[in-house]
């Protein structure tokens, strides 16, 4: 059966049983959904955090979460996905992203919810911008996001879009 | 001529005062090294797209590479590295 896609970037909070439900809603072949959902912390680099506000690229987001998730649907067995990212201004505590992920088998799901997230963190286009005591700030990229995202390419496909080793260079 | 549309993003668009530009490209710059070059010639706030700053592109709504060629009509965006999730 074709796996089944949805990318939402939105403004709105989502429900998480509706959505995890949704998954398997009306099907007997899924056994396993592995989930992740993303919070605000109210404490960020020694900071108190008060709000944050996430700008993105419209357009260009719901293409490259769409990719993202066609990758993981040509590396693994899935049978279901879902990704909800947020924009506009958030309070800690509140949900940022959900991606949700149904196989046959917990394996390919947990692996697939794992890769969808950092390939996410390195590829989409959204950025942060925190409000704390001391002004607003836009938060800075992680390298530990990068390693991240690169322990999942694999030897044949290193630079076959020539995306990645591009943006090596560039550093 | 080329015309293209050049878009910038979060630190970016605060360093710049702005969102983005119809940009008719000057002979000779053809990539979005070029451009990315030409534009950090403007000088004072022009100087966080300058070499050694951590910035990000993307062509047609595609992360793209120093070297990726511009043609009349694309879209060309320059931001920080992303921080989603």
């Amino acid at each position: 059966m074709q796996a089944s896609t949805e990318v939402s970037v939105q403004e709105a909070d989502f429900d998480l049983g509706a959505e995890l439900a949704q998954l398997s809603a009306g099907r007997a072949d899924v056994g396993g959904i592995a989930s992740f959902v993303g919070l605000v912390r109210d404490v960020n680099d020694g900071s108190g955090v008060h709000a944050m506000t996430l700008e993105h690229y419209p357009g260009m987001t719901e293409r490259s979460l769409a990719e993202i998730v066609e990758q993981a649907k040509s590396r693994w067995a899935l049978l279901g996905v879902r990704v909800i990212h947020r924009i506009g201004r958030l309070m800690p505590s509140e949900r940022i992203v959900f991606v949700g992920v149904a196989s046959r088998h917990r394996g390919d799901a947990f692996a697939a919810c794992e890769f969808i997230m950092d390939y996410l963190k390195t590829q989409a286009p959204f950025w942060k911008r925190e409000e704390t005591p001391e002004g607003a700030r836009w938060v800075d990229a992680r390298e530990t996001d990068d390693s991240a995202a690169a322990r999942w390419e694999r030897p044949a496909e290193q630079g076959a879009d020539g995306t990645w080793d591009e943006v090596e260079q560039r550093r | 001529m080329t015309k293209v549309n050049v878009l910038y993003f979060a630190s970016l668009r605060e360093a710049l005062g702005r969102s983005g530009e119809a940009l008719e490209l000057p002979a000779g710059v053809a990539t979005v090294a070029a451009l990315r070059a030409h534009l950090a010639a403007r000088g004072e706030a022009w100087q966080a797209l300058g070499e050694g700053r951590n910035v990000r592109a993307a062509l047609n709504q595609r992360m793209a590479g120093a070297d990726a060629v511009l043609e009349a009509g694309d879209e060309v965006a320059f931001f920080p590295p992303v921080t989603g999730g």
